[in-house]
């Protein structure tokens, strides 16, 4: 069981919703194709099968700010401490740590770079 | 020079810390290989041939001479005494230790530096004119808009992890000097009727295995719609550009597989959601950032004289220096000097800690105590009164900074190549040597006129050799270092080198320069054609003949070939 972070505190999965009201894209997925099905969905899980895959990341942005998405948006795969800060400026608000990264230690990485250019 | 604010310092400091528990937990085996080498990319530490490589970013080429104090410093203490300055107006150290890394990053941040983005898939340091800010043919100040860039690019969160590295430059001049044409995107100046300012953008250029030319995806972008328009395109490429193959995976292919019209149609699609949106610039913005930079406070210098002294006569070593190395600036009694890191003997771009004091030094003597780097691999004294400039020659002479060479043959561009580079396939610095020396008369050599040479050590290209007028590539045949030669490419206007044929063994490379040159001279049709001119005009032909023998005078291929098989 992969570790999990919901808004910037450990957690553990306890009650998922139904799985109808679940969706998972991979990188190559175009959020557009999704996005008149959102109303009834509860989370959505954005996979990132590599440390350097970044699809995922426009994926996110564009949930979130195009689409009007307010569900939850969850990173899983091969994610690290060292993505959330991205992750998280782009609207994700959970995230599966890859195998073997601890994710009390990962939650000091949301602090470590206060600054962002774009606000 | 761009002092930083309380943002870009807290930036530039958290993130050191974050990259002293990113090596940590590497030393420790808790990031792997794979992980912790996406992670050092982006803090510009390569792990190479014998040691780690730090490439360090001078943002847009602009440094102070404190900062060139501070790289003499870390480069005595924590390397081998000496740095090279790269086609990318970066600083790259060579025999840093990885244990070491953070602390040179702490060193950096505490003169408003660092090594952020200089490498790895994201958006790198962006470039820019040498001469930004001082040319008589300016249309905008560069640097603004490249420190704007440079604060939107810096940890973009959307863009970090693209399908490969993004190149952009940066053009405020009516003559290109930026080499935008061969950028992941490059971008023009350019003012409408009216005088509003705004940008040409060209995207999909690149050298590397495919060079490519950019092609203009827009003929003017209004200034406030920079920044969105640039996040269209970069959208279009994270999502869509090729991870599957990593020599696919630049823009530029991306552009190619989809023909600039079908592109052209994505951005504009994608822009369409952001045009008037929250990335748009304000005035205020813009002069948020320009207020943040000093400028030199000009004098009422008078102009120099013709009749000082080493001027006297037309063919002493200063006026040949002066008609090479010194260069028109927009304010009256001021000019531009470029201090020359091409001298016959030292690996190009290559400086020394002592030269770098010393040239702090001149900096802070004669120009302000700023400096750039240009992407020729030299340093440019930006603001220097006229009348300093035989005092200075002196000084820089005594430091073999004056070699009276740009532009010329000797001022060759090369990448590290095989002596330190992994990538490489054949060493840079021996040909550069070697060359350098078989032209070492400076008459002869300022009769040959202008010829930009060009030397990589890879197909990587980073000695931009599809752009010299003669280019130099090496190659591998058989486990053997051969070197094969282009002419005809351009920086400005932007063409690409023609292969003239087989490639050469190192020893024979001076030779064929040499043969390339007399076939120039007996073609051109007066001093003012140069080298490139008379290529395009002829073509490679007459070129490969001087070279190869002709076609019907077989032995002599036949014997090339033996020897190169």
């Amino acid at each position: 069981m992969a570790a999990l972070i919901k808004a910037r505190t450990v957690v553990s999965e306890s009650a998922s919703p139904p799985e109808a009201a679940i969706l998972r894209l991979e990188p190559h997925d175009d959020p557009e194709s999704v996005k008149d099905r959102l109303a009834g969905v509860r989370r959505i899980d954005v996979h990132f099968p590599k440390f350097g895959e970044g699809r995922g990341y426009s994926t996110g942005w564009l949930l979130r700010t195009r689409y009007g998405y307010r569900g939850e948006l969850r990173a899983v795969g091969h994610i690290t401490r060292d993505h959330l800060p991205y992750l998280e400026r782009l609207g994700f608000d959970a995230f599966e740590l890859r195998p073997g990264e601890d994710p009390h230690e990962a939650l000091a990485a949301f602090e470590a770079v206060s600054v962002d250019y774009r606000k | 020079m761009y002092r930083y604010e309380e943002v870009d310092q807290r930036l530039v400091e958290e993130r050191v810390a974050q990259f002293r528990e990113q090596t940590a937990r590497f030393l420790a085996g808790r990031l792997s290989e794979e992980e912790f080498k996406a992670l050092r990319l982006r803090n510009g530490l390569y792990i190479q041939r014998y040691a780690p490589m730090l490439r360090i970013a001078i943002p847009y080429g602009l440094l102070s001479s404190r900062q060139l104090r501070a790289l003499a410093g870390i480069a005595r203490r924590y390397d081998r005494g000496y740095g090279h300055f790269s086609t990318r107006q970066n600083l790259q150290l060579n025999w840093p230790r990885l244990e070491d890394v953070p602390e040179i990053l702490a060193e950096l941040a505490a003169v408003q530096m660092h090594a952020i983005q200089t490498s790895g898939n994201c958006i790198r340091n962006v470039t820019t004119d040498h001469f930004a800010g001082v040319a008589p043919d300016e249309i905008v100040d560069s640097f603004v808009w490249c420190e704007l860039l440079r604060q939107w690019s810096t940890l973009h969160p959307e863009f970090s992890y693209l399908p490969r590295k993004f190149k952009i430059a940066v053009n405020g001049a009516l003559e290109d000097r930026a080499a935008t044409f061969v950028h992941d995107i490059g971008l023009h100046a350019v003012r409408d009727a009216e005088g509003a300012v705004g940008f040409k953008v060209i995207v999909g250029g690149g050298l590397g295995r495919t060079p490519m030319i950019g092609q203009v995806i827009r003929d003017f972008v209004p200034w406030p719609h920079l920044l969105t328009y640039l996040e269209a395109i970069l959208r279009v490429y994270n999502r869509f550009g090729r991870r599957d193959n990593i020599h696919k995976a630049r823009i530029k292919i991306l552009l190619k597989e989809r023909g600039i019209e079908r592109f052209r149609a994505e951005v504009e699609a994608e822009w369409a959601h952001l045009a008037g949106g929250p990335g748009t610039l304000t005035a205020a913005d813009v002069a948020r950032i320009e207020s943040r930079f000093t400028r030199p406070e000009y004098g009422d210098v008078p102009s120099f004289s013709q009749r000082a002294p080493e001027e006297k006569e037309g063919t002493s070593p200063f006026s040949a220096w002066r008609r090479r190395n010194v260069h028109p600036h927009k304010v009256p009694g001021y000019a531009a000097v470029t201090l020359s890191l091409k001298k016959t003997g030292v690996p190009p771009g290559d400086v020394t800690s002592e030269q770098m004091e010393a040239i702090a030094d001149l900096a802070e003597r004669y120009s302000f105590g700023e400096l750039r780097v240009s992407h020729e691999q030299n340093l440019i004294l930006a603001d220097v009164p006229e009348r300093d400039l035989p005092a200075l020659w002196h000084e820089a002479r005594a430091l073999g900074l004056a070699t009276p060479n740009i532009g010329l043959l000797t001022n060759i561009i090369a990448c590290p190549g095989g002596d330190y580079c992994a990538l490489a396939n054949a060493k840079s610095i021996p040909v550069a040597q070697a060359i350098q020396e078989r032209f070492d008369d400076l008459d002869y050599l300022h009769d040959i006129g202008e010829l930009d040479l060009n030397i990589s050590g890879c197909i990587n290209a980073c000695g931009h050799h599809h752009v010299g007028h003669i280019g130099i590539l090496g190659v591998d045949k058989h486990g053997e270092e051969y070197y094969q030669v282009e002419i005809g490419g351009s920086q400005y206007p932007a063409a690409l080198g023609k292969v003239i044929g087989p490639a050469f063994a190192r020893a024979e490379v001076p030779e064929v320069i040499e043969k390339l040159i007399g076939c120039y001279l007996a073609h051109r049709d007066s001093e003012a054609e140069r080298f490139v001119d008379v290529v395009h005009r002829i073509g490679i032909e007459p070129f490969k003949e001087s070279v190869y023998g002709r076609p019907d005078q077989g032995p002599h291929r036949r014997e090339r070939e033996r020897l190169a098989a």
